[in-house]
């Protein structure tokens, strides 16, 4: 049974419509994968039942020979996305007990295609965070270890959970949600594929919001592939989100293997920061060289407002943050702690709700948003922002697509950095620039760092221009073969 | 202009109001609830306006076209690009946190509103803009000792909040700039103008000067809810103000409440309390973009408007300023006058509809939709009239019998026989014999005692029961006693 939790989706798809094995069996296999992985902290909710529901019908269609896209794939959804009748966290204490009457859009989407839910997996407290370390519900484990160290490793975040039950075969697909980098960075850190697509492409309708100009749904999977069919299955215009765009989704799929030749890859000088490591340079490097061998044109570009984009998003991610968290008050869901005055119920079921990131987030964003500070600092983040979306046009009026290393550094330690918020924030510095333009952009795994942690490769394509990320990241899984798994899958 | 008396002269009343006008749609401004009026409690809530996690606002079309309809018959700049601001506050009955509403650019920009005065004069008064906004939910906080109950029925319901300029000296003109915006949003169908079930409320700006002097420090006077109240605001709030400055005291910029049991205000929160709302652009909604050839479409689509439609009153029927004001106040008052005017004696038309049909009704307190009495039946009436089958007299009695019966004039007339006598012979039947009952009285007349005919003419149309033409009444009875 094993087997069947080692699968590739496209393989898993490919062997249930041949009747190989059923979708039962999988379900089975994995909920038996995510029990056994319960040290991980990967999920807060595990959904067995449903799961089970969810594949029995499935095998039905496939009976009937009416088999759905996704019929029987076992998918693990970030607990950002509301399910109907199924407890929605945000990993937060806030949203206790809360149980949403409705199903967001993109996981209806999946449900449409035929996939079954094995459960809600844990993440950031309302995705603020880059180690899974601020979750009300205790941090997530990563699936690897730095060899010959045994020290539990942060899975990155937010969507860390989601991340880290990928890497340790817990279900075949997982969504995830990216706002300055929650996919890209910890599917970095599991040695996993982590797609976050262009603005617009995904609805943000029934994602529990944190920053609504940045946040995107999308996907993780273990492999290019994989995560070209979810992007399909979850992308689509929802007239129930005025920001999702009314587009035609591409079969990402079918263009996946069309290479590299021809195209023009931008290499942007300004991402060569100080103190790189060097196997993060290496990696780089080698990624330039598998797509020259390959026949794309590589081309140094500059895209000089990069140093100001982390400073930017640390003022427009906290400030609509500082709005989106104000429904948490206690009046009509989730946790309220009781007071001799309205106002007195909010600050005390605010301050027993929210944890210290989150804080942080809503107290920055109010500042920046009062009167006297608003144009010293929201203001101005917007023009800068429009400068760097400005970077990008240009950037790709000579390219096709942008290569860069997802993350400073492979996984750290559970704990570490945790008394430096600047130190974690630098993290997404390589991730944000992208959310900030609302570009797609896509991580995959592409080698390991001298202590055998896995390091990931980051492409950023032309705005609803997720195919030819695909396509560039197939050329480069292709190159990198990287078969390292993490321990705890092995 | 009027100006106040105080202790140290006198003081100029400046008055600007922010009205907020409930738009008139069966859905939400952000969601697909409905908005009908006196709903149970909570019955008309989506996750939307519950501000559930997760939940998008989308905004309402209808709703924009109504903000542009209403900006168009302000005759105002429509702004073809808008966007829409969080105004971000805490309170149990705005569930997101914040009030979507329109900041630094809003749907419509400036126009103009003209006031009718009573002495049939106009005056303009400045609109500064008109935005789109939310509605909040509403706090009951009678229903337990301790607790405080939410509605959000009216959560998301869309509003305009339409702001004058500061133009208005008197508490009257403030409520003539009330009647006038009512009128027209009535007229175009954007907003029901129902102040009683809170579709109008108006926040209320006031300040004193000296006539001709700086612009003096406002209070602003929150959510008064009738014509009236804002009236009794006004006046209230300017002689607290005066007094407080000529006590050596200063106004304090300010939110005051009214208390509409006392007819006083009384101070809410001062500037130093006033909320930072700290707008910001709202992230899940694009900036509102209109195409001008469909705002050309809904310009041309408007109906004829109070102003327009009074000045043609005015040149068309040759009325009154003031006859042509209070009949174009409403649109179905102007189309019922129309339909009485028409092809006949528009000015007896005018008198009829506005006193003795208005006086009925109100009266009554009956709508004109409910009268009893039909635009056709008025012209029946007055056809009797203009044809001398009744007197103008008479013709009052035919018209509460009307107004009783829901019968038609004709109808009415023959029923009680209150055809005018016009025939010279029954006439002089009459007279001979009030002059023979009243011998002494006629050799008066004869004797040049002219002030006795009067009381001869009444004798004889009392005989008569109203029903003689007095004109002839009055010829025949000069031709016997004087002639």
């Amino acid at each position: 049974m094993a087997a069947l939790t080692d699968l590739t989706l496209a393989a898993a798809r490919d062997g249930l419509k041949k009747k190989s094995f059923s979708a039962k069996e999988i379900a089975e296999a994995h909920i038996k994968a995510v029990e056994g992985a319960r040290a991980l902290n990967a999920f807060i909710t595990e959904t067995p039942d449903k799961a089970l529901a969810m594949a029995a019908q499935s095998d039905a269609r496939i009976a009937k020979g009416e088999a759905r896209p996704l019929d029987g794939i076992p998918l693990a959804i970030k607990d950002l996305f509301c399910t109907e009748g199924v407890l929605t966290t945000a990993a937060s204490h806030i949203l206790d007990g809360y149980k949403p009457q409705y199903e967001s859009t993109v996981t209806s989407n999946l449900w449409r295609d035929g996939a079954v839910m094995v459960g809600k997996t844990n993440l950031d407290e309302f995705a603020m965070g880059s180690s899974n370390m601020t979750s009300y519900y205790g941090p997530v484990e990563s699936p690897w270890r730095r060899q010959g160290d045994n020290r539990p490793l942060v899975p990155g975040g937010s969507s860390g959970g989601s991340a880290a039950a990928i890497a340790a075969r817990l279900a075949l697909g997982a969504t995830g949600t990216d706002t300055g980098g929650s996919i890209r960075q910890p599917a970095s850190f599991c040695g996993i594929v982590g797609l976050k697509p262009t603005y617009g492409r995904c609805s943000r309708w029934g994602i529990v919001a944190f920053a609504s100009s940045l946040d995107q749904a999308g996907p993780f999977a273990r492999d290019v592939r994989d995560t070209a069919i979810l992007m399909r299955a979850m992308a689509g215009h929802d007239p129930k989100d005025s920001t999702s765009v009314d587009m035609e989704v591409p079969d990402f799929e079918a263009t996946l293997d069309k290479g590299v030749k021809g195209l023009k890859i931008g290499i942007p000088k300004e991402y060569r920061v100080d103190g790189m490591p060097a196997e993060i340079e290496k990696l780089w490097n080698q990624g330039i060289e598998w797509l020259r061998a390959e026949g794309a044109e590589i081309r140094e570009i500059s895209l000089p407002h990069t140093k100001y984009a982390l400073a930017t998003y640390y003022i427009v991610a906290p400030a609509e943050a500082s709005s989106n968290l104000a429904r948490y008050d206690g009046v009509r869901f989730g946790l309220r702690v009781n007071g001799d005055s309205l106002d007195d119920m909010y600050e005390r079921t605010r301050a027993a709700g929210f944890g210290a990131e989150v804080r942080r987030r809503v107290m920055i964003g109010a500042y920046v948003l009062s009167a006297g500070y608003y144009d010293a600092y929201y203001l101005k983040a917007q023009k800068v922002r429009a400068l760097i979306a400005r970077d990008f046009e240009q950037a790709f009026g000579q390219v096709d697509a942008i290569l860069t290393p997802t993350a400073p550094s492979a996984a750290f330690a559970i704990g570490d950095k945790m008394d430096d918020p600047i130190a974690m924030y630098l993290n997404d510095v390589f991730t944000v620039p992208a959310s900030l333009a609302g570009l797609p952009a896509l991580s995959l795994p592409a080698g390991l760092s001298g202590d055998g942690l896995p390091l990931g490769l980051h492409l950023i394509g032309r705005a609803f221009d997720e195919a030819t990320v695909l396509r560039a990241a197939r050329t480069i899984e292709k190159a990198a073969n990287f078969t390292a798994r993490p321990g705890a899958a092995s | 202009m009027s100006l106040i008396k105080g202790e140290t002269g006198e003081w100029e009343v400046v008055i600007g109001l922010e009205v907020h006008a409930q738009v008139s749609s069966n859905a939400k401004l952000f969601s697909g609830a409905a908005t009908a009026f006196g709903a149970e409690p909570n019955a008309q809530v989506s996750f939307v306006d519950a501000a559930m996690p997760g939940m998008l606002p989308v905004i309402n079309d209808y709703c924009v076209e109504q903000a542009v309809r209403t900006g168009l018959g302000l005759n105002a700049q429509i702004n073809l690009r808008s966007v829409f601001d969080r105004k971000n506050y805490f309170y149990a009955d705005l569930p997101a946190g914040y009030q979507i509403s329109q900041y630094q650019q809003p749907i419509v920009g400036t126009g103009t509103i003209v006031l009718d005065m009573p002495d049939g004069s106009t005056r303009e008064v400045g609109v500064t803009r008109l935005h789109l906004e939310m509605d909040a939910g509403k706090s009951l906080h009678d229903q337990d000792p301790r607790l405080t109950y939410v509605d959000l029925n009216r959560a998301g319901v869309a509003l305009m909040e339409i702001v004058s300029e500061p133009d208005m000296r008197t508490s009257e003109e403030a409520g003539l700039y009330l009647k006038k915006l009512r009128s027209i949003v009535r007229y175009l169908g954007t907003c029901d103008g129902n102040m009683d079930e809170g579709s109008m409320r108006a926040d209320v700006n006031v300040s004193v000067r000296k006539p001709g002097g700086e612009l003096g420090t406002r209070c602003e006077i929150k959510n008064v809810n009738s014509m009236r109240f804002v009236q009794q605001a006004i006046e209230y709030e300017a002689r607290r103000q005066i007094e407080v400055i000529e006590g050596g005291g200063a106004i304090n910029q300010e939110t005051r409440l009214f208390d509409s049991k006392q007819g006083t205000t009384r101070s809410m929160r001062s500037k130093e309390h006033a909320h930072d709302y700290r707008y910001f652009p709202d992230p899940d909604l694009l900036p509102l973009e209109l195409d001008p050839a469909w705002v050309d479409n809904i310009r041309a689509s408007l109906p004829e408007l109070p102003d327009p439609k009074k000045a043609r009153f005015m040149k068309e029927y040759g009325l009154s300023s003031y006859d042509a004001g209070v009949l174009v106040a409403e649109k179905d008052t102007g189309a019922y006058y129309e339909a009485v005017a028409k092809g006949r004696d528009a000015k007896l038309a005018s008198n009829w509809v506005t006193g003795e049909l208005f006086g009925r009704l109100n009266k009554a307190g009956t709508a004109l939709a409910d009268s009893p009495v039909s635009a056709a039946a008025v012209g029946e009436l007055v056809d009797l009239i203009a044809d001398n089958t009744i007197s103008g007299r008479i013709a009052k009695d035919v018209f509460d019998a009307m107004f009783e019966t829901g019968k038609g004039a004709r109808a009415i007339v023959e029923e009680k026989g209150l055809k005018q006598i016009t025939d010279t012979g029954a006439i002089e039947t009459a007279i001979d014999q009030v002059i023979a009952a009243n011998a002494d009285k006629a050799e008066q007349v004869k004797a040049g005692k002219d002030a006795l005919l009067g009381w001869f003419v009444g004798q004889v149309m009392k005989a008569t029961g109203g029903k003689a033409n007095p004109a002839k009444v009055n010829e025949l009875l000069r031709a016997k006693l004087k002639g």
